[in-house]
């Protein structure tokens, strides 16, 4: 088991630096702490809520991620087959599902790493009211999963092709698929002419569903196996993909 | 050390490969000829297990690749057609990622560095991207990384192609003093490069295996004695071979 590991941890220590050995982490990070603050401010209504929570912030965070997520994962899989550097990696002694769970643990990191420079907004909630930590703790649990269950499916659409465009637009519209089957708006519409319990298995596939259960400070269970059976899938298939790719 | 049995591989319809065999043993230095899309590549890349065959079987040293895949990619060092490296990387990360890649750490990761950026004369380039090198420097900095473990077994396609002729008579030269304790492929499509490193050539043409010997055998079999009139008596090129196959 020690050598699957030693496998995994030199491919993401190598996904890692590669983020941040090329612009694209600060480029990232800039624009995504620039969003995140400007629609906590202004379209999440921040002050005007008058409470003291982080909901202005986590509200925007599922939109906000449908677009940064993918263009953190396009590279992954596709950047590999246009430089042929699959052909490397696939022939160092690790085994082809080990390359993948290392590419996408390194970024799922990243990505945690870009959340947590978040915390100024935790201070500032903190200094101007008495908010439940735990919810916000929850809250960025809840984050930190949506991001990797979006990340897996960037990982998997990036595998498909060698080209980043496609693969961004292929992640963003499965990713907005599973917000889309429970938002209200939807939802509401659907509700009309559906009978209940047809909506209810619907919302039951959407990220906002559980990822709202984990903005109320609920940390449950079905969240975390919705989450992680989404990435183990997602990146089932991904291998199922690199696997058929080699096969022809 | 290297032992290939009626090799098949078809891509859809096509048959890239056709039940091709030879072996290759301890202190041989095989040269792989054929025009351009016989099958070299995928023979290559059948055998370094990135892509299964669909037919027949390759072992090295002893081990089958499709049953001990991991075991065989430790014991072969390959520099993949196009020589690819992580172009945002600078030289030293880079062998550091493959050296680690391979097991080393620590003492034996720097002394296997140090070894061969020596070998392919990669010391003032360490610390630049690869992104920034010439064409040489890159070709080379793979084929750092395909030695860097030592490997008993290396498999290296088209290892000169894109060098100028000082780096290509220091490739070869390499290739055949590494030769005399390894068992090494590489293909080519420089005839004199055969005469020059090899101990043995294969030309294969549209799959198959058309002649396997000494360059000088392969020699003596052409009317005029030299090899490359002899390669193109038993090859066709790809503009006439799909109308009249």
């Amino acid at each position: 088991m020690k050598g699957h590991w030693a496998g995994i941890r030199t491919i993401a220590k190598r996904e890692l630096a590669a983020y941040f050995e090329s612009p694209v982490a600060y480029v990232f990070l800039v624009i995504f702490l620039l969003l995140a603050g400007f629609f906590t401010f202004t379209f999440g209504g921040f002050f005007e809520r008058g409470e003291a929570s982080l909901a202005a912030f986590f509200n925007w965070l599922p939109w906000l991620f449908l677009f940064l997520v993918p263009a953190a994962g396009m590279r992954l899989w596709s950047e590999e087959r246009r430089l042929g550097t699959i052909e490397l990696l696939l022939t160092m002694p690790v085994a082809a599902w080990q390359a993948i769970v290392g590419k996408f643990l390194a970024s799922w990191l990243f990505l945690i790493v870009a959340l947590a420079l978040t915390f100024p907004m935790i201070i500032t909630v903190n200094w101007l009211g008495d908010p439940d930590n735990g919810v916000i703790v929850s809250g960025y649990v809840g984050a930190a999963l949506l991001a990797g269950a979006y990340l897996a499916i960037s990982c998997m659409t990036s595998a498909l092709t060698r080209n980043q465009v496609i693969a961004f637009i292929l992640a963003v519209v499965l990713c907005l698929l599973l917000i889309l089957v429970g938002f209200a708006p939807l939802t509401d519409l659907l509700a009309r002419w559906a009978s209940p319990w047809v909506v209810e298995s619907v919302t039951k596939f959407s990220v906002l569903t559980y990822y709202d259960g984990f903005q109320k400070g609920v940390l449950d269970s079905r969240g975390l196996l919705y989450f992680f059976s989404i990435m183990a899938y997602a990146l089932f298939v991904t291998g199922v993909v690199i696997r058929n790719q080699r096969t022809g | 050390m290297i032992r290939v049995e009626n090799l098949s591989r078809s891509f859809g319809p096509k048959l890239a490969v056709d039940g091709v065999s030879f072996e290759v043993g301890r202190g041989e230095v095989l040269g792989f000829l054929g025009p351009n899309g016989a099958g070299k590549s995928t023979t290559m890349r059948m055998i370094t297990g990135f892509i299964p065959p669909s037919a027949g079987s390759v072992s090295v040293c002893g081990l089958d690749v499709q049953d001990h895949p991991i075991e065989v990619k430790r014991r072969i060092g390959y520099l993949p057609e196009a020589a690819p490296s992580y172009t945002d990387m600078s030289v030293l990360s880079f062998l550091k990622f493959s050296a680690e890649m391979r097991g080393l750490e620590g003492e034996s990761r720097r002394s296997a560095i140090r070894r061969v950026v020596e070998l392919c004369h990669l010391e003032s380039v360490l610390g630049q991207t690869i992104d920034t090198l010439s064409k040489g420097f890159r070709h080379r900095t793979c084929l750092a990384q395909a030695l860097i473990h030592d490997p008993e077994v290396l498999i290296l396609d088209e290892p000169t192609d894109g060098l100028d002729p000082n780096q290509k008579h220091e490739v070869r030269a390499l290739i055949r003093q590494m030769g005399e304790n390894k068992a090494i492929i590489f293909s080519t499509h420089i005839l004199e490069e055969v005469e020059a490193a090899c101990t043995r050539a294969i030309i294969i043409d549209r799959g198959r295996v058309v002649a396997n010997g000494t360059p000088r055998e392969l020699m003596a079999r052409s009317p005029t004695g030299k090899l490359e009139d002899f390669f193109r008596s038993i090859t066709r090129s790809d503009t006439v071979a799909e109308g009249t196959a």
